[in-house]
């Protein structure tokens, strides 16, 4: 199963190859879908785990006692769909292919694919997006 | 000798409710089975639509006088100035003119509320005058209560447009959306093989006085559109590279419909609207029933660098490769991305098609030409009169 969790890293575990670890010993396949971080200050992962639930669980309780704070990733992001013009501006920013319009179709949202970059909100001419993180908006 | 048609003979066919109406894409596929002599015999009318973001836009307005009457001078609407300096109570509120107070609300969104009949607020000042004593208004009014309210539009359906990409290090915010960086996009706009000026891109059908689709209801070409240029490079097919040719279209806004006009904000660029244009273009001989029948294959598009001040050129291609998700900048894919709206053009060139069918909306030829030959100055930077 998939699944995808935002990893706020403080300072002292930056140092360590935590991400390694998951991967290896836990058999977890990860990919990094946002990374804010550095040596100096820490940071954030934005990650999404491939694995049996087990190991994700084992995975997670490991990054825990390493000091890093696991939060389940849950954002919506939201689009007035019945107001869209299908222009495609926003597909133009949509590098995971979350929008897509190929062909001169109509726009198509895969929610599935969407990481909540945000980049959408800008990027569409009628303000149709709106995106709330883990229930703030 | 070939098959010529007059203007008279399709419009009688309209009215018979028995004219061949096709749109530009559907007659573009009918071309892969027959040539343009076979055209002609089977085709009478061929619907051409754009749907796309075009700043150069705006409404006339005539509020209506009050008792005592003013001269009005300076003029807002719902916040956004209108320029008053034409008679007493008319006014031009520009598409992209903005309320000081919220850069994301604009003239395109008055215009747009005018439409659907909602109340816009109206605050007028003038210095006041004997036959004009008021010195101010502050009133509310919509489509009911005013009097003419048309749009006229400087520079419309513009005949092909450049594909924008950036090849600096950060984002560029534009009118041809967000650009990422070292030509990680590319946008484009216009509606291609369905264009108006690009199914006729000598303009033998298209002229002054010919009537269209403005955004819903029936309007007119009034003149070539500003910064019209026919000195443009062109393809094997004689259709501009870039952007060429344009139109200014005018168009009762009482009769419109929202479906077909819409606000628009371009982040960190400013208010725009997207215009809903269609043109019919009557098949009046085998060249026309040949320009008709471009499909987006045979649309040549350069990509500029909108990174830099002068947009120089840095690729080529077509505008259906365009249509397929990605382009090769410098050497590497870049995604594509339209602007313009293609499934919204396709509606209404169908929408177009289904008045003509029905006999509702029957053809004018052009009471005059567009011009040929012309070329764009640009503006120099002058310390003193010469």
């Amino acid at each position: 199963m998939k699944q995808r969790y935002i990893l706020h890293f403080p300072l002292e575990s930056v140092s360590k190859p935590l991400t390694t670890t998951i991967i290896r010993d836990y058999g977890i396949d990860i990919n990094i879908l946002r990374a804010s971080i550095s040596p100096e200050r820490g940071g954030e992962l934005l990650m999404e785990f491939d694995a049996g639930e087990e190991a994700i669980s084992k995975g997670l309780t490991f990054l825990e006692e390493n000091n890093v704070e696991v939060e389940r990733f849950e954002h919506t992001v939201k689009f007035r769909e019945e107001e869209c013009i299908h222009c495609g501006a926003c597909t133009a920013v949509c590098f995971t292919d979350a929008l897509s319009i190929s062909g001169g179709r109509k726009l198509l949202f895969d929610h599935a694919r969407c990481v909540a970059c945000g980049l959408c909100i800008a990027a569409c001419p009628l303000r149709l997006f709106t995106i709330s993180w883990n229930g703030s908006c | 000798m070939s098959r010529r048609k007059s203007y008279e003979e399709i419009n009688e066919k309209i009215r018979m409710g028995e004219a061949v109406v096709l749109t530009a894409e559907e007659v573009a596929k009918m071309a892969s089975e027959s040539s343009p002599a076979e055209i002609v015999e089977k085709v009478d009318v061929v619907t051409t639509a754009t749907f796309g973001p075009m700043c150069s836009s705006g409404a006339f307005i005539n509020f209506g006088h009050t008792d005592p009457p003013i001269r009005m001078e300076e003029v807002t609407l719902n916040g956004v100035p209108a320029y008053g300096g034409v008679a007493a109570v008319d006014a031009y509120i520009g598409a992209t003119a903005e309320n000081p107070e919220n850069s994301e609300y604009g003239g395109a969104h008055v215009i747009e509320e005018l439409i659907k009949g909602e109340d816009v607020h109206l605050i007028a000042k003038a210095k006041g005058t004997d036959c004009y004593p008021r010195r101010e208004v502050d009133t509310w009014i919509n489509k009911d209560s005013i009097n003419e309210a048309f749009l006229f539009n400087p520079r419309n359906a513009y005949q092909n447009y450049p594909v924008a990409t950036n090849s600096t290090e950060q984002n560029k915010y534009t009118y041809m959306g967000i650009l990422l960086p070292r030509h990680r996009n590319a946008t484009f706009c216009t509606s291609g093989a369905l264009s108006p000026l690009i199914n006729d891109p000598q303009m033998r059908t298209i002229g002054i006085g010919t009537s269209i689709f403005l955004c819903g209801a029936r309007g007119y070409v009034a003149w070539n559109g500003t910064q019209f240029n026919t000195s443009k490079p062109l393809n094997e097919r004689g259709i501009p590279l870039s952007n060429a040719a344009t139109l200014a279209v005018i168009g009762d806004l009482k009769s419109m419909s929202p479906d077909f006009i819409k606000a628009a904000v371009f982040e960190k660029y400013g208010v725009s609207i997207f215009i809903g244009l269609g043109v019919p273009i009557p098949i009046l001989d085998e060249d026309i029933a040949y320009r008709v029948s471009v499909d987006h294959s045979e649309i040549g598009m350069t990509i500029f660098d909108y990174g830099k001040p002068v947009h120089p050129q840095v690729a080529t291609t077509t505008y259906q490769e365009l249509l397929s998700g990605t382009v090769e900048i410098a050497g590497r894919k870049a995604r594509t991305a339209p602007i313009s709206s293609l499934p919204k053009a396709r509606e209404i060139a169908e929408l177009l098609k289904s008045w003509i069918s029905r006999g509702e909306f029957e053809l004018t030829a052009p009471v005059a030409p567009l011009p040929s030959g012309t070329k764009l100055n640009g503006l120099e930077i002058r310390g003193k009169r010469s």
